[in-house]
């Protein structure tokens, strides 16, 4: 199994360990809920160094992204500025979702998942060979990726490491920051995956440990898998695989607002999703407490027809069950659905994601 | 490293029995269930009077991570719920031998003697 540059940090804090796409990598330090709620209160943090950063560099950078995702680069204008988007195949379906930060023309970085980092550097390394051959794309194995995530995590990330601040404090949301080279090389963006706010950072390999370290001096709680999981379906964000894959289109996967297609720009998978029409969509759900917990794959059947929960767990926040559904295109907010659970069939009611965002609430 | 207390029966699938003064005996679920599970979240008990098999499934708890059956380790009556738990989940991650879930009247009380005792469960958790 692979394994990140912290996998012996955590081994020695006592995490529960667990294989994530081919890596193994900490579940929780002992308590997946307390972890949540540090998150949600105060601060914690995740190793993400089983994400690849691949740098873009060269000539033409912009117009290969403009072309290879269905978000449009061209509404990043200010250096620094991320934005969300979904790498498609030539019939519509998901790839990858991944952040791409702007730094300068011939600079772009962008961020994607672990299972699909091998798989989407060949599909971009292909798509470079047929139509901007002098790119560079570069991933990036050498550095290692901490989120730091929480109402505090800004504070305490400048406490822990004071040599961020003058890059870290003046960030807007969705804003990065590159500093230094070599040796001294750090990313610093104000994004993440908990509907905190907070930072993701990256360190060269051999430096992470002390990072880390620091940080946790700093008061901020390691955090697994687990609660990070809990914490972005809170946030009502997809998961790659569970929400969203190959087989279906951003437009039906409640990512309609990460798609342009109204600039004249062609990208790939954009002739299918203009023909493709919707037949389902992702909502959220939502038991009453202590009404049971909704799982992945659960049936949920509707008046127009069967649906399929996406993401399920019981919600921290909310002290109740919430999930993700894939579910008939007819369905609205508001309504009442049934869910298989074993033997049962639960009433749940349907919302619009997010269930939870900086601490509150949302339904 | 999993806590098994001496004076209990486990059952391979990870329940343990206790003895109590009127004949019946007390279920719960041992420190490696509740270790492998995670933290519990939902909780569903039998109903007292169901009449269980061995190894019927009669419970279910719910940890962050997935939902899991409970067995009854032995055929038997319910005649006892823990009420108040499922307010109390975290007491079944935090002392697992104090936070039972049922009380069972066994049908053969001589079926508890074929539970494992405390060596043996450990070995079977290796």
């Amino acid at each position: 199994m692979k394994t990140t540059p912290l996998h012996e940090t955590h081994r020695t804090a006592g995490a529960k360990l667990v294989d994530f796409a081919g890596w193994d990598m900490p579940l929780h330090y002992g308590s997946q809920i307390e972890e949540h709620h540090a998150v949600r209160r105060d601060a914690g943090m995740f190793d993400t160094s089983h994400m690849l950063a691949i740098d873009v560099e060269g000539t033409g950078a912009r117009a290969f992204l403009r072309y290879a995702l269905a978000n449009n680069v061209d509404r990043l204008t200010v250096p620094g500025k991320a934005q969300y988007a979904c790498l498609l195949a030539e019939d519509g379906g998901v790839l990858d979702d991944l952040i791409v930060y702007f730094f300068t023309e011939d600079f772009f970085r962008v961020i994607v998942n672990a299972g699909t980092a091998d798989a989407d550097l060949a599909w971009l390394g292909n798509l470079r060979s047929r139509i901007a051959p002098a790119l560079n794309l570069r991933p990036r194995r050498d550095l290692a990726m901490i989120a730091v995530q929480g109402p505090n995590a800004r504070d305490k990330t400048f406490a822990a490491l004071p040599e961020l601040r003058a890059a870290g404090e003046p960030l807007g949301v969705f804003f990065g920051a590159r500093i230094g080279a070599g040796a001294s090389e750090r990313f610093i963006a104000r994004t993440g995956y908990t509907g905190e706010d907070g930072f993701e950072l990256l360190v060269p390999n051999d430096q992470v440990a002390e990072v880390w370290m620091r940080l946790t001096r700093a008061g901020v709680r390691p955090c697994g898998l687990g609660a990070r999981d809990t914490l972005r379906l809170e946030a009502g964000m997809s998961l790659y695989g569970h929400e969203i894959d190959e087989k279906v289109t951003p437009l039906e996967s409640g990512l309609a607002w990460t798609v342009d297609l109204k600039s004249p720009r062609d990208f790939v998978g954009k002739a299918a999703l203009l023909v493709r029409v919707p037949t389902t969509q992702v909502l959220g759900l939502v038991l009453p407490p202590k009404g049971g917990v909704l799982r992945a794959h659960q049936v949920v059947h509707t008046p127009h027809g069967d649906g399929e929960i996406t993401s399920g767990t019981f919600s921290p926040t909310l002290n109740q069950s919430v999930a993700l559904a894939r579910l008939p295109a007819a369905v609205a907010p508001g309504d009442t659905v049934q869910v298989a659970v074993r033997d049962k069939r639960l009433d749940a009611r349907v919302v619009k994601p997010p269930f939870a965002r900086h601490g509150q609430s949302k339904i | 490293m999993s806590s098994i207390p001496d004076n209990l029966r486990y059952a391979s699938s990870h329940e343990w029995m206790r003895a109590e003064s009127d004949g019946s005996y007390t279920v719960g679920i041992s420190d490696f269930a509740q270790e492998q599970l995670g933290d519990l979240v939902f909780l569903e008990v039998p109903e007292v009077g169901r009449k269980l098999a061995a190894g019927e499934a009669c419970a279910v708890v719910e940890s962050v991570k997935a939902a899991s059956d409970v067995y009854a380790p032995v055929a038997g009556e319910v005649v006892a719920v823990n009420e108040g738990l499922s307010d109390a989940l975290e007491q079944v991650n935090k002392d697992p031998y104090s936070a039972w879930l049922f009380r069972i009247k066994p049908s053969n009380p001589a079926d508890v003697q074929k539970l494992m005792d405390a060596a043996a469960y450990a070995k079977s958790i290796g």
